[in-house]
């Protein structure tokens, strides 16, 4: 992905002005008006993006608390930043739980690839880890809801009432989760913010593997070959060049799994019990919801102003992974010209 | 204790001979952990496959370390530890997988071949009068509407994003075009992080905006939100492959005085066309499976609607979800009857999820036989280059 980032362009076809002879062809400005009538129709696509959301979710605007006062609304009906508020707390809270699973496994998982599986296998084995991005989302949200929830149950218990404070140490509250995020009162079936964050590590994995895979692939063949002939070990040459040469693709393809973790639906929808807190408790049902999530599971019996609300949590939405996104493509720029 | 006994036993001979350790130690060390897990597990009284080999795995850490550092020292058991770790960490993402596809099969086979009243039934009827429990249906109307929508998504984007493509290779040389094709490039990334639901979003407000009637739902509303979707990445693929041909061949068609645009029709996009066709096999295979858009836009029916322009559609994802949210059926008696066709079929509890896992079946045997098509065309009719 970055060699299209990199390369300039490169000594191009002659535009022929001078040498072309007689006038204009006319498969020539058809072509050309084409192509470049498709690169701004990507401009005007994603300026209508911005404008339809903005346009559809003016009622919602009208009928706000916070800008009652400008539109001159008599019984403002919503709250633009209280009411999405928990929602944005959600799905943040969610990336980011999928982001510190998936993280450290996704790193594994490249290094084994580009550096600790045979030759031969290697690029087998990437094919496989790829496969779990061909898996549709929808099949993710099943799988999760029926076969991994029942299934975690026993490690939220564990950390729920296993990993609590013993009553002989003082100055701790006694039986409460030694880490405060597992703490509350799970009830089975275990449709919590944990187990939905599981299933969105799982669907960012392929993600942030396949970069920095690339990223570790890129790493120069001749400092490997320099740290190993002074004797380190595959560790130490993965310890002291390929991680600090790859921190920064690892740390744009992170961003970029988090842009997807923050728009995924319908794992969250089809795995979460919905909720609407601010609550740190991750194992306790019923407490979250995502922006996404939220939009999909209310669209059906919204219409009016109700859905013109929802479709301002979408322009959040929008907003928040645009800002993401723009920070990871940065970052991968940055690296790229350095490197 | 067994890492006890064979470090006495194997001390004088392996010192000597080589100061690594052959790989067979560490597969004895691996077995003696399992061994060692299975053993506490049973005494605790839950002893499980699964449980011996999570609890084995962590022991296997400590047992290699403690074990490799007394025999080749600190440098080299940590370099130990960290194999297993990222070891660890590909059999952890397999997991999923093979549980997935395994749960996919065997649920989803068995519905599709048990399928009343014939095998295979599942493919060719729909949900026209199913209800309730009845051990019946399929999903040839949502497998028709997947089709439709996803042919429309891309009768619309593959033009745009092949032209956007040789846009930003072929007419960007110079001027304000390179200003334009830096442009498109970041907004073609941002494209690709565009969340799912918003593009649902979009083909909602955009048709929404026009219509009178705010309840309506179409089929061609969700080909355009999936086009949002899979525009950009029909053009990262294509830009990627148009970069490839060799600047060489375009040389020599000037030289023979082939005007550019048939330099880009007979010669760029014939050499690369190989990879455009993998490139949007596999973007039709990303967004074939798209749900959340599909859900804001096209609705949900139980018979086959063949139109784009005219009603609800059902699709394949957007079954799925409600099969799965419909959750177990009551079963008032051992039979339901067809309300339009009046076939009585047997009730069963589990029909919906059964349902479900057929359909995600179906949708995946589509996606991965997209997928293999494309390594197919990748493999064989790949321009020969030497690079």
């Amino acid at each position: 992905m970055s060699s299209t980032d990199v390369a300039p362009d490169a000594p191009e076809a002659p535009e022929q002005s001078s040498l072309r002879s007689g006038g204009r062809r006319f498969g020539d400005t058809l072509f050309s008006t084409l192509s470049v009538g498709s690169g701004i129709l990507i401009f005007v696509t994603l300026a209508l993006v911005a404008i339809f959301l903005t346009a559809e979710s003016m009622p919602a605007f009208r009928e706000s608390k916070e800008l009652a006062g400008i539109f001159g609304t008599a019984d403002p009906a919503f709250s633009l930043i209280g009411g999405v508020a928990p929602y944005i707390f959600g799905t943040v809270l969610a990336a980011l739980i999928a982001l510190v699973i998936a993280i450290p496994v996704s790193i594994g998982i490249a290094l084994f690839i580009s550096h600790y599986a045979p030759r031969r296998m290697a690029a087998g084995l990437g094919y496989m880890i790829d496969l779990l991005a061909a898996v549709p989302s929808v099949v993710y949200g099943l799988w999760g809801g029926v076969w991994l929830v029942p299934r975690l149950e026993p490690l939220y218990v564990f950390l729920n009432q296993t990993l609590v404070w013993p009553s002989w140490v003082p100055l701790v509250p006694s039986g409460e989760a030694i880490i405060p995020l597992f703490a509350g009162d799970p009830t089975a079936p275990m449709r919590n913010l944990a187990s939905a964050a599981v299933v969105l590590a799982v669907m960012i994995l392929p993600i942030i593997t396949a970069m920095a895979r690339e990223v570790f692939l890129q790493v120069p063949r001749l400092q490997e070959e320099a740290a190993l002939a002074l004797g380190a070990t595959r560790f130490e040459v993965v310890k002291t060049v390929v991680l600090p040469f790859g921190r920064s693709g690892v740390v744009a393809a992170s961003m970029l799994g988090l842009g997807r973790a923050l728009g995924e639906t319908m794992a969250v929808l089809m795995i979460l019990a919905p909720g609407a807190t601010f609550s740190w408790h991750i194992l306790e049902v019923g407490m979250h919801n995502t922006i996404a999530a939220n939009i999909a599971s209310k669209q059906a019996e919204s219409s009016g102003a109700d859905m013109s609300y929802l479709i301002y949590t979408g322009l959040v939405l929008f907003v928040l992974t645009f800002i993401i996104n723009a920070i990871a493509r940065w970052i991968v720029s940055r690296t790229t010209v350095k490197g | 204790m067994s890492t006890a006994t064979t470090t006495a036993s194997t001390l004088s001979g392996a010192r000597a001979a080589e100061r690594r350790l052959p790989l067979w130690h560490l597969l004895l060390t691996g077995a003696a952990s399992l061994v060692l897990a299975a053993l506490v597990l049973a005494t605790f009284g839950n002893l499980s496959i699964v449980g011996v080999i999570l609890l084995g795995y962590v022991l296997h850490l400590v047992v290699t370390y403690v074990y490799s550092r007394v025999r080749e020292g600190r440098r080299w058991a940590a370099d130990r530890v960290v194999m297993l770790l990222v070891i660890g960490a590909f059999a952890i993402a397999l997991f999923p997988l093979l549980s997935l596809l395994w749960k996919v099969i065997v649920e989803g086979g068995s519905r599709v071949v048990k399928a009343a009243p014939h095998p295979f039934a599942f493919w060719t009827s729909d949900m026209s009068g199913v209800i309730g429990g009845a051990d019946a249906g399929g999903v040839l109307h949502a497998a028709i509407g997947t089709l439709l929508i996803t042919f429309w998504a891309s009768v619309i984007s593959i033009p745009i994003g092949l032209f956007t493509a040789i846009f930003l290779v072929e007419y960007s040389s110079t001027g304000w075009k390179r200003t334009l094709a830096k442009g498109v490039t970041f907004l073609v990334d941002i494209m690709t992080g565009i969340p799912s639901i918003v593009a649902g979003l979009f083909g909602l407000a955009l048709f929404l905006a026009f219509m009178p009637d705010q309840s309506v739902r179409m089929g061609i509303m969700g080909s355009v939100a999936l086009s949002l979707l899979m525009i950009p990445t029909v053009v990262r693929s294509s830009e990627e492959m148009l970069r490839l041909v060799p600047l060489d061949l375009r040389e020599a068609a000037y030289a023979l005085g082939v005007p550019k645009w048939l330099t880009v029709v007979r010669v760029v996009l014939r050499t690369a066309i190989a990879g455009l066709t993998t490139g949007i096999t596999l973007a039709i295979a990303r967004v074939i499976g798209e749900t959340a858009p599909l859900l804001l836009t096209v609705g949900m029916v139980t018979g086959v609607n063949w139109s784009m322009f005219d009603g609800r559609m059902a699709t394949l994802p957007t079954f799925i979800n409600q099969q799965y949210r419909a959750g177990k059926a009551n079963c008032m008696s051992d039979t339901v009857t067809n309300v339009v066709n009046g076939d009585v079929y047997s009730c069963s509890i589990t029909t919906n999820i059964d349902r479900a896992w057929a359909a995600a079946l179906t949708l995946i045997v589509i996606v991965m036989v997209l997928n293999i098509i494309a390594r197919l065309i990748s493999h064989y009719f790949s321009p020969k280059l030497s690079r």
